[in-house]
């Protein structure tokens, strides 16, 4: 009966026009389609989709209460296990975690999981729903690095518990690559993003920005001068990777990085502020994650026309299928199987062409995708006036090289054990840092282990 | 917040600040730099840590006003804070690692170019308080333009000024004077430090080059968020591009490809003058309603 109706489509902005603006493209569900869409939950006694979400939320409960217009009682389901509803609903790849393994997808399409924890997230959020029981204070503190998703999650959890809990930012701003990395148009950063963080900061979280920890302060220094008893480190993994390709140094070539920062934490679209950006008539973006897609997307509504560059086919893009359906909506041209060799200058110095190469793909790699092989005296010229290379990146090494006994592996990543417990002692670590780039949930995950470690080892450690 | 405790005029458009932000005061040493955001809209903007308070919690800096965002910095008053100051950053001074038997073997020149004289000057008198004497060249449009020049006549052990129109000390260059100290005035040196304006110390470092001088420049590339996260810093120093804020900003002089470094601090130019003539414009229309 209930999954005979079909799940219920969300209304977006059209194409044409969200091109020119930085506003949502989704518009999310209202009340009526959030209650009918859970109607098509099947409440399962094993439900397969809490499973596949890294944070178990209790989907078919918190479903459940959607349904029968009980969203305060949802929202407190969802807090039981997320401090971040609004933000996970919106860029989760959900397709491949919770609703990947709905029980619905199997015969039709399932249960809109995302869309309908997005509408919770909003509805706390915009009624300003007081879901924090916070236990009395236990005299212990943690020192938190990073406040992405990773950070945040780990102290709302000690927070919860009755911890004295201060995350330390590098940025100005709070959120990691929430406030920096991730479009408005995506993301918002008033609505969403502060919101959640102002949530986290109402169970009495402390978030200092502007230290640098290695520089302004070190772990050592937190541990023996502050009295810390425990740190969490959640730097995430910020150092952007180039090509080593000839011309890459050219006036005209950035990471996506430094393009989205200059975007979303600086604001350069808005003319009020004082941040620059370049962008030019064309661009070109090397890359296809979802930071290429991001950095595609941002460049289009700051005018330009733009062309992504993979060296794979489409079916190996590892941006999320419907990120890569937005862009092609809104008219991002795509050259798959083509790699950059060379970027082109002209007499200035600035960027007037990118060199590239077809590519074939051969027998599968170690990653068990098909390894791109260049196909001979292939190469051709695309004219561009900016070059942003979105190849991913890896954790910064500026604590590790400052906190004497915290091991990296060989990609640089932090080493943790599946609890937390890094290779020093009182010190956890979790997120990109110690996965390298990965996702909001995994990193919020991670950031949830660890509370749990830490709170474990300061008891151990202190309470006998 | 961070409050400004003193504001002096040091010469034309360059103002000397202390600033209270006792954590980069207690951290803070020779070399780094910090980044200031004035205001809610405004730039990340890095400037040098030239001098350091552990005791008040303040450091100093100093800016030179060149486009809409120093302008800003330098309309701040004693009283005043600015929103953000992050610090330090970079590494410090190659200098504050080696051994003092080490330094006082060698014979030391600082070759400072305009509002390039204020980060020079903590280098100079944390030397000479641990007993090392060195030299030091000033150099400035005219002589007003000339800096903290009898603070560091007080800690160097030669002070040495040249200016374009010749109104104090030597006419000419800094290169001028390095290569008569060199060629007329027996002077020998194992290190040459040179901080200021790109061309001034690509110039230097050509200069040195031919004498086979261990050179170090301070190098003031475009930035975003000086924790090695953007790569707008980054500069070709020998085969490898580095991150000016992450492994600089001080590097081997003979090494930097400074005319591509150059070329890049330009990358913003045509959108930084439209901030720039937009902020004088609004200034011009503020001052209509005192007519
Ligand atoms: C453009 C972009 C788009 C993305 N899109 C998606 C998406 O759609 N869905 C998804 O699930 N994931 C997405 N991701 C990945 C996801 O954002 C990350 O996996 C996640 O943010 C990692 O969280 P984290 O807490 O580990 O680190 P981060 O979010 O990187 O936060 C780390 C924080 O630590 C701070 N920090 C670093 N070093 C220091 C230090 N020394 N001292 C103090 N603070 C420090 C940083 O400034 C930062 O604020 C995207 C990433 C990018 C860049
Ligand atoms: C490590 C470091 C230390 C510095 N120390 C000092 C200092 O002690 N005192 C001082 O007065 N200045 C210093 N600077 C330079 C200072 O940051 C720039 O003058 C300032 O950012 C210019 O901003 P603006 O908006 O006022 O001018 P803009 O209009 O933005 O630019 C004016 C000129 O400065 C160049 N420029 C723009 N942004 C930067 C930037 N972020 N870094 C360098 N050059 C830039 C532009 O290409 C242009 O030629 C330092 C720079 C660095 C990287
Ligand atoms: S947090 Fe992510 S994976 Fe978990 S239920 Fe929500 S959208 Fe699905
Ligand atoms: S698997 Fe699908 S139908 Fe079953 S409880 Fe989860 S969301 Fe509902
Ligand atoms: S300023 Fe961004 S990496 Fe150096
Ligand atoms: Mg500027």
């Amino acid at each position: 009966m209930a999954n005979k109706i079909p799940r219920i489509p969300v209304r977006e902005q059209d194409p044409n026009i969200r091109r020119t603006n930085f506003e949502e493209v989704s518009y999310g569900y209202n009340s009526e389609e959030a209650m009918l869409e859970a109607t098509r939950c099947l409440n399962c006694k094993k439900p397969k989709c809490v499973t596949a979400c890294p944070v178990s939320i209790n989907i078919p409960a918190f479903i459940q209460e959607i349904a029968k217009g009980n969203f305060v009682d949802a929202a407190k389901v969802i807090a039981a296990d997320s401090s971040l509803p609004a933000v996970c609903g919106r860029v989760c790849p959900q397709e491949s975690q919770c609703e990947g393994d709905c029980i619905l997808g199997v015969k039709s399409e399932p249960v809109a999981i995302g869309k309908l924890e997005r509408f919770i997230g909003d509805y706390a959020n915009e009624n300003q729903l007081n879901l924090a029981e916070v236990a009395a204070p236990n005299g212990f503190k943690v020192a938190i690095i990073g406040s992405g998703p990773a950070g945040l999650a780990c102290a709302t959890d000690l927070a919860k518990i009755g911890y004295e809990v201060k995350i330390f930012e590098a940025l100005h701003k709070a959120g990691g690559v929430l406030e920096y990395g991730i479009p408005e148009f995506r993301l918002p950063k008033e609505k969403v993003v502060k919101a959640e963080i102002d949530n986290v900061r109402r169970l009495g979280v402390k978030i200092e920005t502007d230290v640098v920890i290695g520089r302004t302060v070190t772990i050592d220094e937190l541990i023996n001068e502050e009295g810390y008893h425990a740190v969490f480190v959640g730097s995430g993994a910020g150092l952007p990777k180039f090509m080593d390709i000839p011309g890459e140094n050219l006036n005209g070539v950035v990471s996506a990085n430094e393009f989205l920062t200059r975007t979303n934490l600086m604001k350069a679209y808005d003319e009020s502020y004082d941040t620059p950006i370049f962008v030019g008539s064309n661009v070109v973006v090397v890359g296809g994650g979802n930071v290429a897609m991001d950095a595609a997307r941002t460049a289009a509504r700051l005018g330009a026309n733009v062309t992504v560059v993979y060296r794979r086919s489409k079916t190996e893009l590892p941006a999320r299928v419907e990120e890569v359906h937005h862009a092609e909506e809104e008219g991002i041209v795509f050259k798959l199987l083509t790699n950059p060799t060379e970027i082109i200058g002209d007499e200035k110095g600035w960027v007037k062409a990118i060199k590239c190469i077809k590519m074939d793909l051969g027998e599968p790699d170690a990653s068990g995708r098909r390894r791109p092989i260049e196909v001979p005296n292939s190469e051709f010229e695309v004219k561009t006036d900016v070059v942003i290379m979105s190849l991913g990146t890896s954790p910064n090494p500026l604590i590790s090289t400052t906190t004497p006994g915290l091991n990296l592996n060989k990609w640089q990543c932090i080493i943790a054990d599946e609890k937390g417990q890094t290779t020093r002692e009182g010190v956890f670590a979790g997120g990109d840092a110690v996965t390298g780039a990965a996702t909001v949930i995994l990193a919020m995950g991670a950031g949830r282990v660890a509370a749990k470690s830490i709170d474990e080892y300061i008891k151990d450690k202190y309470q006998n | 917040m961070f409050r400004i405790t003193k504001k002096t005029l040091l010469a034309p458009n360059i103002y000397l600040m202390d600033v209270y932000a006792p954590r980069i005061a207690k951290a803070a040493k020779p070399g780094q730099f910090l980044i200031v955001r004035v205001h809610e809209k405004g730039e990340r903007i890095p400037l040098t840590i030239c001098d350091y308070n552990v005791e008040e919690g303040t450091v100093t800096i100093v800016t030179q006003t060149v486009g809409a965002s120093t302008n800003l910095i330098c309309a701040k008053e004693e009283g005043d804070a600015f929103l953000d100051v992050v610090g330090p950053l970079g590494r410090p001074s190659e200098f504050v690692e080696e051994t003092l038997d080490d330094l006082k073997s060698k014979k030391i020149l600082f070759v400072a170019g305009g509002v390039g004289t204020a980060p020079v000057y903590p280098q100079v008198k944390w030397l000479h308080q641990q007993g090392v004497d060195v030299d030091v060249i000033i150099g400035a449009k005219s002589k007003e333009h000339i800096i903290l020049n009898e603070q560091m006549s007080a800690i160097a052990k030669n002070v040495y000024i040249a200016t374009d129109d010749g109104s104090l000390g030597t006419k000419g260059l800094v290169t001028t004077v390095l290569t008569d100290l060199i060629e007329n005035k027996g002077k020998a040196y194992d290190v040459v430090v040179a901080i200021g304006p790109m061309i001034m110390m690509k110039f230097v470092s050509l200069t040195t080059k031919k004498y086979n001088i261990k050179t170090i420049v301070s190098l003031n590339t475009l930035m975003v968020d000086g924790t090695g996260m953007c790569g707008a810093c980054r500069v070709s120093v020998g085969e490898k591009i580095l991150f000016t804020c992450v492994d600089g900003p001080e590097f081997d002089g003979h090494l930097v490809n400074f005319d591509e470094a150059m070329r890049r601090q330009i990358m913003y130019k045509s959108a930084e003058g439209q901030k720039l003539r937009k902020q004088e414009k609004e200034s011009d229309e503020s001052c209509q309603c005192e007519k």
